[in-house]
């Protein structure tokens, strides 16, 4: 299986840290600011878990993961969104999207390193 | 209180029930129920027990530990774990000091929910609110993990270590300027609520009260102008006469447009149409803003859907106000002048439908007027726009779709020609 991670997220700084983070486990993270072409970049990498920020620059997290959905190839991996917007409404609208598992900022390291291993399988 | 005090003052006495009971010339069945508090006494039976309790009546009477025991009943209505509801007079005669201070507790958990309650409102209608929200949530993360990595991390590399140090800098100086900026967009941001002495939110406090539903003005159920006036009497939110004249007047209508759509007949459409206005007004043969007003007025289950109601008069003010999952309604007055509720002033003769974008949520609007016919001779007829709010169904995605807000103070749209204030940044 795949060791890979397309991170997408537009916050330089958490992308640094959860890199580094994911890294030190053994994943190779490929980060992706925008979520404009998001979609592009998970089919271009193939990886086995997409971790998607909702807020994002050009089109929400939520768009992201219909779309990734909609798409035959990508559609089944999993995806752990990350969200400052823990309201009942954006969880609804997270689950309605088909995410896999919706975790609420801020979170710990151990928290978010656990999720990955659960969903992807490691 | 006297259940508790007279089955404390009997056992230390040493005596039985049946003994008791005898001497007060009550049933042992009868004492049992008064001792747990589940009958009240008073006059000739308190002073027959008293006597044979050889204490003065004084001191079994109910005291202001009654008045403290309901407090706890009332607390305890709420709670997620069962309670020994039936011994709260004991627990208030006994502890009536944990008895204060668990109230206090529960008096601050019940304020501070309600604080969650309406800040959580708050975002969910002011974007901009929540997007600060979420830069200060972001911050305390990328500090929170920085942190993490800097603390936990053995032997972390010296370029490592220089580069999170210098992230956590930069993050904590981002972290107190949008903390900063929400605490004062917090403090800046007025309560859009009305004013409740005024009748029309008085009107509006008692629907939601209410739930906007009125089942006992159905056909059928005596909803007449007597079951109007005691629904208006018993309502603590009306306190006014005007405001108690709008809502007997809104109730009438309410039983009216139950009587020309009953459930009976409601049921069956709904069941082959959906909650669509166009389909039931015209299976039952009433106009559109009679079928929006009995839709909006039917519980959720039944109308098979959340719907939301806007009805204003001739200056825009708006006079019923019920708003939609996906669609907020501000309390103020001054709702978002692009509701289609307004363009139908302009065009009083159409019924139109469209989606509306309110956020990130999408609705159909159904708008149409009401035509008030005068009821005398040298009077103006009147006209009432109206408009529902439903979820968008599927045959509803070709429909054009409008970005409106809800109030202007927190709206995002930028370049709004119909703007009356700047929003609050």
């Amino acid at each position: 299986m795949s060791r890979k991670v397309v991170l997408i997220e537009d916050e330089r700084n958490i992308i640094e840290a959860i890199g580094f983070l994911l890294s030190r486990e053994g994943w190779e993270v490929k980060s992706h600011s925008n979520g404009v072409d998001a979609v592009d970049a998970v089919r271009r990498h193939r990886p086995a878990l997409v971790i998607l920020d909702v807020m994002l620059p050009g089109k929400s997290g939520f768009d992201v993961l219909r779309e990734i959905r909609d798409d035959a190839e990508i559609g089944a991996l999993p995806v752990l969104m990350l969200t400052a917007r823990g309201q009942e409404r954006d969880r609804a609208l997270a689950e309605a999207a088909g995410v896999s598992r919706f975790m609420t900022k801020p979170f710990s390291n151990a928290e978010m390193l656990e999720a990955v291993a659960e969903l992807a399988g490691a | 209180m006297s259940g508790f005090r007279i089955r404390e003052r009997r056992t230390a006495l040493g005596m039985r029930q049946v003994e008791l009971a005898r001497r007060a010339g009550i049933s042992a069945s009868y004492l049992n129920l008064i001792e747990h508090g589940r009958r009240r006494i008073a006059g000739a039976t308190l002073l027959r027990i008293a006597r044979a309790l050889e204490i003065e009546p004084a001191g079994l009477a109910e005291g202001a530990d009654s008045a403290l025991a309901e407090s706890l009943l009332d607390a305890a209505a709420n709670a997620s774990e069962p309670v020994e509801t039936e011994r709260a007079e004991e627990f208030a005669a006994r502890f009536p000091g944990w008895a204060r201070r668990l109230l206090e507790l529960s008096g601050q958990t019940a304020h501070l929910e309600g604080m969650v309650k309406s800040l959580s409102e708050r975002m969910e209608h002011d974007p901009k609110l929540a997007e600060t929200l979420h830069e200060v949530l972001s911050g305390v993360t990328a500090v929170r993990t920085a942190t993490s990595i800097l603390v936990d991390t053995e032997s972390l590399e010296p370029r490592w270590r220089d580069r999170f140090c210098r992230n956590l800098d930069e993050d904590s100086r981002r972290l107190a300027d949008s903390a900063a900026a929400l605490a004062r967009r917090i403090e800046r941001l007025p309560e859009l609520g009305g004013d409740a002495s005024e009748p029309h939110e008085a009107l509006h406090a008692f629907f939601e009260e209410r739930g906007f539903c009125f089942p006992e003005l159905e056909p059928g159920k005596d909803g007449g102008p007597g079951r109007i006036r005691t629904m208006v009497r018993r309502s603590d939110a009306l306190k006014s006469a005007a405001a108690r004249r709008l809502a007997a007047a809104a109730l009438a209508q309410c039983a009216e447009d139950a009587r020309r759509m009953p459930l009976k007949r409601l049921r069956p459409a709904l069941r082959a149409h959906g909650p669509d206005p166009e389909a039931v007004a015209a299976e039952l043969g009433v106009d559109l803003p009679q079928a929006f007003r009995r839709l909006a007025a039917l519980p959720e289950e039944i109308a098979g859907a959340s719907l939301g109601l806007a009805i204003c008069d001739e200056s825009g003010a708006i006079l019923v106000r019920k708003p939609a999952q996906g669609f907020a309604m501000p309390k103020s007055a001054a709702p978002c002048a692009l509701w289609p509720l307004f363009g139908m002033l302009r065009r009083p003769g159409e019924a139109a439908r469209m989606r509306l974008r309110q956020g990130e949520a999408v609705v159909t609007a159904f708008v149409a007027c009401q035509e008030v016919v005068p009821a005398g001779f040298g009077m103006a007829s009147v006209i009432r726009p109206h408009m529902l709010i439903a979820p968008q169904a599927e045959d509803h995605m070709g429909l054009p779709v409008a970005e409106v807000g809800v109030h202007c103070r927190i709206c995002p749209i930028e370049r709004c020609p119909l703007r009356r204030e700047p929003p609050v940044r």
